[in-house]
């Protein structure tokens, strides 16, 4: 009888710092994944964290990992150049098919860079695949930006507003929360765009909104939903919102469903 | 296949089935109720009939038999990890027609939700079920309305007196017991012992709910969830003592007398006490009791339904019983039936 509950190692093929506490972490992997779905990282002993796909390349994937509590700081001290162990991959992510032909809007707060990087890498690399592409992404200050190099790659072949909610003085580049900045995007035809909003849930509730207000369709609204997850197999109950299991029907959403999701 | 086995006879049968199997059953704990002078019937494993409680309903539910309390799912030592071995004995569990309805809403939980869940299954798979009657109706429940208080998804029926058991087996894995004790009799008594037994179920109980025929978005500002939710102290017993609540946290510790050993664990969990829902950078979902009663309240009623056809509840009325701030489920439902939402 198979086990979902027993995880597989996998080697930490190379390590990406971003900040103190926010590494990414270059992992073996070869089945099936897209971006968004995410694996149940396990520590003996410490426990087990949900850390959603970051990339995705040949026999790899990228996890970024913030380092916030017991199972997080274990992985930082003990796992460098070392094996994890990790089930999964899990949820539905994002269908990159879905987007294709159309113009993509990017809206990331924070770490919820990291389940739709994949998508933005994906689209960097087949640019011919979309009418257009837009990231905005904030970050709570200068030094709390994530994925330097990729944003300077991002930039050739994308639109790409890189925000901080606040900055010391003589800072150079914008500044202000990412919805500051969604009213004065131009969409070139409302129906054949696709906003993919992820962060916070207070975020995604503004940006939506904002959103909205350009007569975006809300079925051309993506949002990615967090809660707690003890399984992500649809058994500890932890992540249902009404009769949704988040680990199983999303983390990804549809907004036109999404919205629905009220606590 | 029936039968009215005289007691002393069923007695010994009953200990025969004891060698194969580990038996669960609703018994009497003195001293462990709410109130000091109290007794609570909830499972233990027994050996003999006598011990098993058949008249009244039990506080706690059936499934800490195949769901326990806390579970270890891993072993670790310094470098490997391991799956705990099977109970070696196969189970016998006695419960009521309420509660194999319940057993159906795990079943949905653990095995069709997702992936199968290996510690269930296996266990499941290796387990069968005991109807007790219910000749009289329980104060709390309220099969009836729910339409839980029939069922022939049983393995086997007892009823037991203090002259005679009575027994439908239907299990092909348990009638030899009962074969067994039919060739040890007297060809005469062998035709008395063999007749046709129908459990018990109540025809109608001291409760009764409607459930709402529809609902709409007006029921998260329901009154009712913050007057409720005032009085509720979040202890979560409404959720432990359900046969029909599934959730678990996983916990990771290490024993104490060697750090490098430990284990991965499942415990129980509710939906009612804080921090189920916490996440990292602070934030919770559900903070007040009452977002919380509402979120269970319709989870029994609408939601489980939404993505499995029937309604989660079984209408045992547990959670009516158990709840020490006496806050209603019963009056909950029937209000929001009530007021058409
Ligand atoms: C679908 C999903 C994708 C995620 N993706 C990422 C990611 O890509 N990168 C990243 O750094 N983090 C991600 N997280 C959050 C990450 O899972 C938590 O930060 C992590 O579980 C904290 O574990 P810990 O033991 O280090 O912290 P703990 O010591 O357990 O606690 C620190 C804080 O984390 C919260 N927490 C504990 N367990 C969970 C849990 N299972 N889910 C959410 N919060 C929890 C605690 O309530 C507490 O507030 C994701 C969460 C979900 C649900
Ligand atoms: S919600 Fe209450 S009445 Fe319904 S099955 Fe659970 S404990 Fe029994
Ligand atoms: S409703 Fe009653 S039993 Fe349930 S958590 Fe609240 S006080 Fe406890
Ligand atoms: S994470 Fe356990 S049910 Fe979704």
């Amino acid at each position: 009888m198979n086990n979902v509950y027993l995880p597989f190692p996998s080697q930490v093929k190379e390590i990406i710092r971003h900040t103190d506490i926010e590494y990414t972490f270059r992992m073996s992997f070869s089945g099936q994944v897209r971006p968004g779905q995410f694996f149940e990282v396990s520590i003996p002993k410490f426990g087990e964290a949900p850390i959603s796909v970051s990339g995705i390349g040949p026999g790899m994937v990228d996890l970024t990992i913030r380092r916030v509590g017991t199972v997080t700081n274990q992985i930082f001290e003990h796992y460098k150049g070392n094996t994890l162990l990790m089930r999964g991959p899990y949820g539905n992510g994002f269908r990159t098919e879905d987007y294709i032909g159309k113009e993509i809007f990017v809206i990331a707060g924070g770490t919820g860079l990291s389940p739709v990087k994949g998508v933005v890498d994906y689209f960097s690399g087949h640019p011919e695949k979309v009418r257009g592409m837009t990231l905005i992404a904030g970050f709570k200050s200068p030094s709390d930006i994530l994925f330097r190099e990729d944003f300077s790659r991002w930039e050739k072949n994308m639109t790409v507003i890189q925000t901080v909610d606040s900055a010391p003085e003589g800072y150079q580049g914008p500044v202000g929360l990412v919805t500051k900045y969604i009213p004065q995007l131009s969409v070139s035809d409302k129906g054949q765009s696709a906003f993919l909003i992820v962060g916070p849930p207070v975020m995604m509730k503004s940006a939506a909104a904002e959103v909205l207000k350009l007569d975006v369709p809300e079925k051309n609204i993506w949002i990615s939903q967090e809660r707690k997850m003890c399984c992500g197999l649809g058994k500890c109950g932890h992540c249902r919102i009404n009769s949704t299991y988040i680990c199983l029907d999303g983390p990804v959403f549809n907004y036109a469903k999404g919205k629905y999701l009220v606590d | 296949m029936g039968y009215k086995i005289p007691r002393e006879a069923a007695d010994n049968l009953f200990k025969g089935l004891g060698k194969h199997y580990e038996i669960f059953a609703p018994k009497v704990f003195s001293g462990e109720g709410c109130f000091s002078d109290t007794g609570i019937i909830r499972y233990g494993t027994v050996r003999t009939l006598a011990e098993i409680e058949f008249e009244k309903k039990s506080d706690y539910s059936f499934k800490e038999a195949l769901l326990p309390i806390n579970e270890t799912c891993l072993y670790f030592t310094e470098n490997t990890s391991s799956v705990p071995a099977g109970e070696e004995k196969k189970r016998l569990i006695f419960l009521r027609s309420c509660d194999l309805h319940a057993l159906r809403r795990l079943d949905a939980i653990y095995l069709e939700n997702g992936p199968e869940d290996f510690y269930y299954k296996r266990r499941r798979e290796r387990t069968l079920f005991v109807l007790m009657g219910c000749p009289e109706t329980c104060d709390t429940g309220f099969c009836v309305s729910m339409g839980t208080a029939q069922t022939d998804a049983y393995d086997l029926y007892l009823k037991v007196s203090d002259t005679f058991v009575w027994a439908d087996c239907k299990s092909k894995e348990l009638s030899p017991f009962f074969k067994g004790f039919l060739e040890e009799c007297e060809p005469e008594t062998a035709k008395s012992v063999s007749l046709q037994v129908e459990p018990e179920f109540p025809k109608s109980n001291k409760e009764s709910v409607t459930l709402p025929v529809s609902f709409s978005d007006d029921i998260l500002s329901h009154p009712i969830w913050e007057a409720y939710g005032n009085r509720c102290i979040g202890c979560g017993r409404c959720n432990f003592v359900c046969p029909t609540c599934t959730c678990f946290t996983m916990q990771d510790i290490h024993y104490r007398d060697n750090e490098k050993a430990g284990e991965r664990r499942r415990v129980w969990a509710s939906c009612q006490v804080d921090g189920y829902t916490d996440i990292a950078g602070g934030n919770s979902f559900r903070k007040s009791q009452g977002d919380r009663l509402r979120f269970k309240a319709l989870h029994k009623i609408r939601d489980f339904e939404k993505r499995f056809d029937y309604p989660m509840c079984v209408g045992c009325g547990r959670c009516e019983a158990v709840c020490p701030e006496y806050i209603s489920y019963i009056n909950i439902i029937n209000t929001l039936a009530k007021e058409g939402i």
